[in-house]
């Protein structure tokens, strides 16, 4: 045989763009064995078990009532005070967890990551899986509240054909969240500080976005900043489908998509050059 | 000169720089400067740039070039940092070379522990998918696959019970035979062997042998040269990040290994362990009843030790002990408290001590010296007892007549009881010790 032929060559440097896409593909089983991980050791040994899920954006959407809607009277635009903030906790959370649990990809997996090759992007899609599972608890229990409110007679609640959107918002926010948490991760090797602050800045990232306060309600001025957050349009074009309250701005939903890509083209990008040679660092 | 078609892992000048004083110590302003640099078009090569200095780089591999053909089973040994998982890691594709290719050819299966993934909370049925899958495996043939392993594992009775609830032995022996029915072109090991019972440890090594035997190529890690010598049909000596030899019988490699190295490897030590100590070794040396200096041994070969030591102060007929150790704990040994020789009186300054084990019927493997000394009354210590050297048996057991399938590692898990040993203090005073002469039939 004059001319060999290799399956793999490992080299010193590969380009920016070496993704090997095919190798995730083999690895494909894993994901889901990873999700279903996830989901049955979390709550091994609970007495609640998964509806815990259900718990906290109960628990939240009560607070949020009491101190922003009874307290504060801060208006919902005649919906429901529990219904306008599950709304927005429900899809928030998702989006929130996403980005947590992705920018902890490395720091959580290292051992693993130290002593055996897969893709390392399986870790972080398996994440935005298993929190997909929770966002179906969690949004099921949305339904059952909503449909509640429905048949009590309640005239602010509208519910229309946006709600075909939903499973669009869901992969922008897969795909955002995914983003940020990959570029945040693939910074936590050096800094790990950061670990702390995306915590943090996640949630004020919701308080600039319609979750809690409608945009009417802020200044004219300053709404840009509400704007900019491309997790905006996505809270609103769901609120506005499964309530009818709010604008529906497919412009907005536009930008939202384009940033939502943008960010994660580039996290997929500085993780894939962080990967190979991370446990050097870490 | 091209090479056939069938060598499956070619490395061409691999190497690996680790920045010491990097790791971990830059801060956000070192790197903004760097990236200021790039920016600027100043070219920041690891020579002109003072931060990473030299003196912190280590070069944990440097210029490693090796062919694996298939089939094949190459044992890598070193001592301890001597870069074999760094060379490891960088073929599992764990960490990038700093330069260089491997190029392989066949699926890749890396080993470098058991049960990675393995979830404290889930079941070893649950496990057994987790990490047949993170190891690279398809869902259905673990599934096929499946009463085999737990099979092999011997845990069939507590499957759906947690594995934190298993005892130690037992997670490693479902995380092995979950391992052991992965059916890669190319497995890479790294001293999985050292846990586990011996039992486990021979079923291990019989079906790595199976592996290899079916055409797989193998790359193995241990500091086991028992395992090694059977596994192993070739052999890579790193020293220090470089090939410092290879050869296509794996015992001349291991004859290498056991060759005696410069002191500052650290097995022998002489000098000064703690100030409170009277006595202190100088010089140790090990020679075969030929009197070449060497750390390979046969069965049967005398080993014979010298000594030499430096008193602060005369000492009366002190106490001395001498043993033999291995991974496991003591052998055997020659002790003064032991056997009542009365030792010789040590002058102030330089003494020399020879001691002989005669004809050791020890069985291959890696051994090691301790000293102890005391005073005559055996109360107070004259010096930290301490390790002042190391030996192998190289003898292959089937040159003896041994033919079973597990000589080897069989021979390496048992241990002689006594060694005949003589004691000479370099003025006439010479003792031995032979009981098996002794006993009367």
């Amino acid at each position: 045989m004059d001319k060999e032929h290799w399956t793999h060559i490992i080299k010193a440097r590969s380009g920016w763009f070496d993704m090997q896409l095919s190798r995730l593909w083999d690895f494909r089983d894993l994901i889901f064995i990873f999700v279903k991980r996830d989901f049955s050791a979390i709550y091994k040994q609970t007495i609640l078990g998964p509806t815990w899920h259900l718990v906290q954006p109960l628990m939240s959407s009560f607070i949020f009532s009491f101190t922003f809607a009874y307290i504060a009277k801060i208006s919902t635009g005649g919906i429901p005070p529990i219904l306008f903030y599950m709304s927005g906790i429900v899809p928030w959370s998702y989006f929130s967890d996403c980005t947590n649990r992705t920018a902890g990809t490395f720091i959580s997996n290292a051992g693993m990551f130290g002593k055996v090759y897969f893709p390392r992007l399986i870790a972080p899609i398996s994440v935005v899986i298993s929190n997909l599972i929770k966002f179906c608890i969690q949004f099921v229990l949305f339904l059952v509240i909503l449909i509640f409110y429905l048949f009590n007679d309640n005239e602010g609640v509208h519910p229309n054909l946006c709600v075909l959107f939903t499973p669009v918002l869901l992969s922008v926010m897969a795909i955002l969240g995914m983003g940020i948490g990959l570029i945040v991760t693939s910074m936590t090797i050096r800094y790990r500080d950061l670990m702390n602050l995306v915590g943090f800045g996640v949630q004020l990232l919701m308080y600039l976005s319609p979750v809690i306060f409608p945009i009417s309600m802020w200044p004219e001025k300053i709404r840009w900043i509400i704007y900019a957050n491309p997790m905006t349009a996505i809270i609103e074009t769901f609120r506005f489908g499964f309530l009818g309250t709010g604008t529906f701005d497919g412009f907005q939903l536009l930008y939202s998509v384009c940033v939502s890509f943008l960010i994660f083209f580039i996290g997929i990008l500085v993780f894939n050059r962080v990967e190979k040679n991370f446990i050097d660092t870490i | 000169m091209k090479v056939n078609g069938n060598v499956v892992i070619r490395a061409e000048n691999i190497s690996k720089l680790y920045r010491l004083g990097m790791i971990g110590s830059s801060t956000v302003v070192d790197d903004l400067s760097h990236i200021w640099n790039r920016i600027r078009g100043k070219s920041e090569t690891l020579e002109t740039n003072s931060k990473f200095n030299n003196k912190e780089d280590l070069w944990a591999l440097k210029d490693i070039n090796f062919e694996v053909k298939q089939g094949e089973v190459l044992g890598i040994i070193g001592r301890n940092g001597a870069g074999k998982s760094t060379l490891l890691k960088i073929i599992s594709q764990i960490t990038q070379p700093t330069s260089g290719e491997i190029r392989i050819n066949g699926k890749v299966a890396s080993l470098l522990e058991v049960g990675t993934g393995f979830h404290p909370e889930l079941s070893g049925r649950d496990n057994i998918f987790l990490n047949g899958s993170i190891l690279g495996m398809r869902k259905n043939e673990i599934k096929n696959k499946f009463d085999e392993i737990v099979d092999f594992s011997g845990v069939e009775k507590f499957i759906d019970t947690p594995v934190k609830r298993y005892s130690s032995g037992m997670y490693v022996r479902l995380a092995f035979a979950v391992a052991a029915h992965l059916e890669p072109e190319i497995l890479i090991v790294d001293e999985v062997l050292a846990v586990g019972d011996a039992e486990f440890q021979n079923k291990c090594i019989g079906k790595m042998k199976d592996v290899s035997g079916q055409g797989r190529t193998v790359l193995f890690v241990s500091h086991n040269m028992g395992a090694v010598k059977s596994l192993c049909s070739k052999g890579l000596l790193l020293e220090n990040g470089k090939i410092k030899y290879s050869n296509d019988d794996v015992n001349e490699v291991i004859k290498r290994y056991f060759k005696k190295k410069n002191d500052q490897e650290g097995q022998f030590t002489s000098g000064r362990y703690s100030n409170w100590e009277k006595v202190v070794i100088k010089e140790v040396t090990i020679r075969n009843q030929h009197d070449q200096i060497t750390e390979s041994f046969h069965i049967g070969d005398d080993l014979i030790i010298d000594l030499k030591f430096i008193a602060e102060e005369e000492v009366t007929s002190p106490h001395i002990g001498i043993a033999i150790t291995w991974q496991s704990g003591a052998v055997s040994g020659a002790d003064t408290m032991y056997d009542g020789t009365r030792t010789s009186t040590f002058k102030k300054g330089e003494n020399i001590l020879r001691l002989t084990f005669q004809k050791l019927p020890l069985l291959p493997n890696e051994y090691f010296l301790g000293i102890a000394m005391r005073t005559a009354d055996g109360k107070t210590p004259l010096m930290e007892s301490k390790t002042i050297g190391r030996f192998g048996i190289i003898t292959r057991m089937k040159e003896l007549g041994m033919d079973g399938t597990l000589a080897e590692e069989i021979a390496e898990q048992a241990v002689s009881p006594f060694i005949p040993y003589k004691w000479d203090f370099g003025d006439g005073n010479v003792q031995e010790f032979n009981i098996l002469s002794k006993v009367k039939r």
